[in-house]
């Protein structure tokens, strides 16, 4: 098992997905090739991509991965479909539209479903952004979950937001109301052959005179249509001037600080839950006062202290 | 329908009958099921009267056969003037086994034949191309060039019999290699009689043998139109699909509403282009699935040919041949079931009686062992025999539409058109067909359809004989065809061969205007066809094609 | 510890039915499994090179045409070439008596067929399912 860091910092495509795996499960194995890998990490460029529903994100994803890799580059990409809050199974089907990249071995897709987590990010997105960092990529692409209600957590992983949308409908509004206008670094409306893309353009243009006034970088919109590679090398562009902003401007650096900060916290967060629910541990007591709490022999905040307590003693 | 006081007291006296004789009844024997409903889920009460269709008017709504709105059948005489044509799917392996079996099925009464392609040939590949591995022949015949079709057809009088292609993303070019050879022979194509199936929007709603994306996919299929009414005048140049819809585990309603839709997008492409819908509508055919419920499929054709008269007077047709909805039917393949394979010839049976006593122009009954593998000899002839035995035995040939005047029938049918019209409105809204493929409605609707299909047989809700009830635990005895195992090689070595004696400068010079054409807009199929004579393959020919159309994939929809 | 099983679901060859594929998809990811599907058309290589980057504890293949005997093959030749040993292998579509035991030597553990209960599926793949 030592040797799975190694084997993931020389890019082996099967160790890569065997630590993704261990660190999605959340195994204690994951922590000690986590560990090893950290130093390696912080060259790749990690790109968001997040939009409402069938927008066109996995198609996207797949131009610019092929435009990437004409110049040579090694691509990550981590697609995040939802997983069924019913039955905690997911059906991961991003990759359909990328299937031509699977067997070029300087591209590593790896589908992830939720698994209980909100917000369009999964709970192990962290880890995997660092694996396969570590493992060389240049970039690493992520995609979220398709709603586009208030699926914002990619900007603590991403250091540029692509926002994407479509003509018509009237529903690119009704994303930017969603709280979508703040979190993205480049606006991109997609399916620009369909009717109604002047108007979208237009619209998303006069928002952001209105919500970028007084600042010094105004949100860029592009125009694409993913499923022709139109408009791709522009969009690249633009993410090349975004990162060169983010430098410029020391941004870079705080996005790369809170990233960590938001990885820390889940780390905390994810083995705090796991220690407090563990059968070893406080599970039988946690059962116990819920079941007094359906009594109504004790409420819910005595009954958080007292299990705090014991932990923080 | 009825007189206003007769009506009245039929009410009443339901009302009567309902409370005081069948509760009575159920009281003491309760309802074998809590609800019936049929497979598109319509709920089922357990009595139909003339209350239920006092709403239609006769002539508005039925009307008689031959004349408007044709609800009670195209022809004035139907089946006892002429039977359907009874047209067996068939095609595995080279050329030249198929060939046989053409014979073979034409001397035991089958009067037309209807061509299955294997998926390299489906997808417009040569044998010889990588991604054909291992498909050779598997489901139907590999052609490549015009020299398979040359083999396929040696010795069949393509002057008398029809024959239908099931081709759709490379229909025009194998429809090419048919008039080819029927040219070499001496036969012209004003007198060859056919049909393409043609059919690309099903292939994106459910059958999934696409090659180009939407729109130059329907450019070919309306220049196919416009070069059959004016050169081939007796070839069906489209059969639009709703079997594929079906098998792909649609409902009824959902297929006859999608097939209908995809019918009407072809006209308004044509007319968009320019064509004159009286000019080019009676070439258009349709091809139905004939699955286990069945009532609900009889009312299925009747509703499709009311539906689509009305909304071919409403696109401007005038001629009375433009307003009819002609079918092929073939029996639910989906069904069939490996288990006890012989009672399928049963279920085929049911199925096929229910597409003739909904007045289908021809006929395809599937063989019992389809679910094990391709038919052998004599699998396809007990299917054959099924259609003569209705034909000629069961007498439900001698009047027109037996049914027509059921109160259940009658009121299932207007049922099935209603339902059919708020799918056109739904599909409407999302701005036609193509946009509503590319947003995956149709892909939904039939996946939740299916899977609530396939729940109901896994919870015993739906009983499949043999599936989930009435299990045996045997061997299944069903002798299975062999194919020939030198074919692939023997069509690998032809393709050689052809490369090498055809005049390649020729194929060159055709193909490449071919190109030149595809990225103009003239009507392509004159190039297929120059391309074709000179022997360029289905593989060749389709590749220029792909260059310039680009290659199509699907939205993702479970 | 959180551990799914991971399938991945995949139709080699040209058929385009789908039906099938889909609704074992659907079923296993009622069953609580992540289920990753590749669509239609795919290569043997491709479907070995998305095993492994997924790290799936299944492959599901799913082929209508008949041309399982070969397709099949390629994919199990290949995985063993890689050394992928603890995959579970199964097959699905209209696959004659005899062709099955065949494929199970290949190693193809389980072969379903049309009328096959998805519980079934979900069942076999608890028993068998390897890591
Ligand atoms: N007309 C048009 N269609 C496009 C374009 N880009 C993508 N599509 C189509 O839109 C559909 C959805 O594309 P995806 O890339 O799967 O979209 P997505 O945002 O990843 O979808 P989810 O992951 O399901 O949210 C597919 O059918 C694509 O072919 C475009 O530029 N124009
Ligand atoms: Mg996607």
């Amino acid at each position: 098992m030592n040797d799975i860091a190694a084997k993931v910092l020389e890019g082996d495509q099967r160790s890569i997905a065997r630590l993704i795996t261990l660190a999605e499960n959340g195994s204690p194995l994951a922590a000690s090739g986590m560990k090893k890998i950290h130093p390696y990490t912080g060259n790749a460029y990690v790109i968001g991509i997040t939009g409402v529903m069938g927008s066109g994100k996995s198609t996207l994803i797949y131009e610019l991965t092929k435009e990437y890799r004409r110049k040579g580059l090694k691509v990550g990409i981590i697609a995040i479909d939802p997983t069924s809050p019913f039955s905690g199974g997911a059906l991961l089907g991003d990759r359909i539209r990328m299937m031509d990249l699977a067997t070029d071995d300087g591209v590593f897709i790896r589908s992830m479903g939720t698994r209980g987590m909100l917000g369009g990010l999964t709970s192990a997105v962290y880890d995997v952004v660092e694996i396969l960092d570590a493992s060389g990529k240049d970039l690493v692409l992520v995609e979220t979950v398709g709603v586009g209600q208030a699926e914002v957590d990619v900007i603590k992983i991403a250091d540029t937001t692509l926002v994407v949308l479509v003509p018509g409908l009237g529903d690119s509004i009704q994303t930017i109301k969603a709280g979508i206008m703040e979190i993205a670094d480049i606006y991109i409306v997609n399916k620009a052959d369909r009717f109604g893309v002047e108007q979208a353009v237009a619209e998303l243009e006069s928002l952001i005179d209105i919500a970028c006034t007084g600042k010094d970088r105004k949100t860029p919109v592009l125009t694409t249509v993913a499923k022709e590679n139109k408009g791709i090398v522009e969009l690249i562009n633009e993410i090349e001037n975004h990162k060169k902003h983010l430098k410029k401007t020391k941004m870079f650096d705080a996005k790369r600080r809170k990233r960590y900060e938001a990885e820390l916290v889940e780390i905390i967060r994810k083995r705090l839950m796991n220690f407090i629910f563990d059968e070893s541990t406080f599970k039988g007591k946690v059962e116990s006062l819920i079941d007094q709490i359906s009594k109504k022999e004790v409420d819910p905040y005595t009954a958080a202290e007292e299990i705090l307590g014991k932990i923080l003693k | 329908m009825y007189d206003k006081k007769e009506l009245d007291n039929i009410k009443r006296k339901k009302v009567e009958w309902n409370k005081e004789c069948y509760s009575q009844h159920v009281k003491n024997r309760a309802e074998r099921k809590k609800k019936f409903n049929n497979l598109s889920s319509l709920k089922i009460e357990n009595i139909y009267t003339p209350d239920d269709v006092a709403h239609l008017d006769y002539d508005k709504h039925l009307g008689f056969p031959g004349i408007y709105p044709f609800l009670r059948g195209i022809h004035p005489t139907m089946y006892r003037g002429r039977l359907w044509t009874m047209r067996q799917f068939s095609g595995f392996g080279s050329a030249e086994e198929t060939n046989k079996r053409y014979k073979y099925l034409l001397e035991h009464g089958e009067t037309g034949l209807s061509v299955a392609f294997d998926y390299p040939t489906l997808y417009g590949y040569d044998t010889d191309q990588p991604l054909s591995r291992g498909e050779f022949g598997k489901c139907g015949v590999a052609i490549s060039s015009l020299k398979d079709m040359e083999i396929l057809f040696n010795g069949i009088s393509i002057d008398e019999v029809t024959t239908s292609m099931t081709i759709n993303g490379p229909a025009a070019i194998v429809w090419a290699f048919y008039m080819a050879n029927a040219e070499n022979r001496g036969i012209s194509k004003q007198s060859i009689g056919g049909t393409i199936q043609n059919d690309i929007l099903k292939e994106y709603i459910a059958q999934k043998s696409f090659i180009f994306p939407p729109e130059p996919s329907m450019r070919l299929i309306v220049d196919t139109f416009e070069y059959g009414f004016k050169e081939v005048p007796r070839w069906n140049t489209i059969s639009i699909s709703g079997y594929h819809i079906r098998e792909a585990g649609s409902t009824a309603i959902q297929e006859l509403a999608f097939t209908l839709g995809d019918g009407l997008e072809y006209v308004r492409w044509a007319i968009k282009r320019g064509l004159k819908i009286d000019d080019f509508a009676q070439r258009l055919s349709f091809f139905f699935n004939a699955h286990n419920d069945f009532f609900e499929e009889i009312a299925k054709y009747r509703a499709a040919r009311r539906i689509w008269s009305q909304e071919m007077r409403n696109l401007g047709a005038k001629k009375d041949r433009s307003l009819y909805m002609r079918f092929h039917t073939q029996t639910a393949g989906c069904t069939l079931t490996a288990q006890q394979p012989e009672i399928n010839i049963a279920r085929v049976t049911m199925q096929a009686l229910s597409s003739i006593l909904g007045g289908t122009q021809s006929l395809h009954t599937n063989s019992m062992d389809e679910a094990l593998a391709l038919p052998s000899a004599k699998a396809a002839r007990i299917a054959l025999r099924t259609q003569q035995v209705i034909a000629e035995e069961s007498g439900v040939t001698d009047t027109v539409d037996p049914l027509g005047g059921s109160y259940y029938i009658e009121w299932l049918t207007d049922k099935m058109v209603e339902e059919t019209y708020k799918y056109f409105d739904k599909v409407e809204k999302l701005g036609g067909v193509i946009p509503a493929i590319e947003k995956g409605f149709f892909q939904r609707e039939i996946a939740e359809s299916s899977y609530k299909y396939q729940k109901e047989i896994d919870e015993k809700e739906r009983i499949m004989v043999g599936v989930n009830k009435y299990q045996m635990d045997e061997p299944i005895e069903i002798p299975i065809l062999k194919m020939d195992e030198k074919g692939e090689e023997r069509q690998i070595n032809r393709l050689k061969k052809l490369r090498k004696n055809r005049n390649n400068s020729k194929v060159d010079r055709n193909l490449s205007n071919l190109r030149k054409a595809a990225d103009g807009d003239k009507n392509l199929m004159p190039f297929i066809l120059e391309c074709v004579h000179s022997y360029a393959t289905l593989g060749e020919t389709c590749d220029i094609l792909r260059e310039v159309f680009g290659e199509y994939t699907e939205p993702a929809i479970y | 510890m959180d551990q799914k099983i991971r399938v991945l679901i995949a139709k080699p060859g040209l058929d385009g039915h789908d039906r099938g594929a889909k609704i074992v998809a659907r079923a296993l990811r009622d069953a609580g499994m992540e289920v990753v599907y590749t669509g239609l058309h795919q290569t043997a290589e491709m479907i070995v090179e998305t095993a492994i980057q997924e790290d799936v504890n299944v492959i599901g293949l799913s082929l209508l045409s008949g041309a399982h005997m070969t397709l099949f093959k390629d994919v199990t030749k290949l995985l063993n070439a890689k050394g992928l040993n603890d995959v579970l292998i199964i097959g699905g579509g209209i696959i004659p008596e005899e062709d099955v035991s065949k494929l199970k030597k290949a190693g193809v553990s389980g072969v379903f067929g049309p009328g096959t209960h998805c519980e079934d599926i979900v069942r076999f793949i608890r028993k068998n399912v390897k890591k």
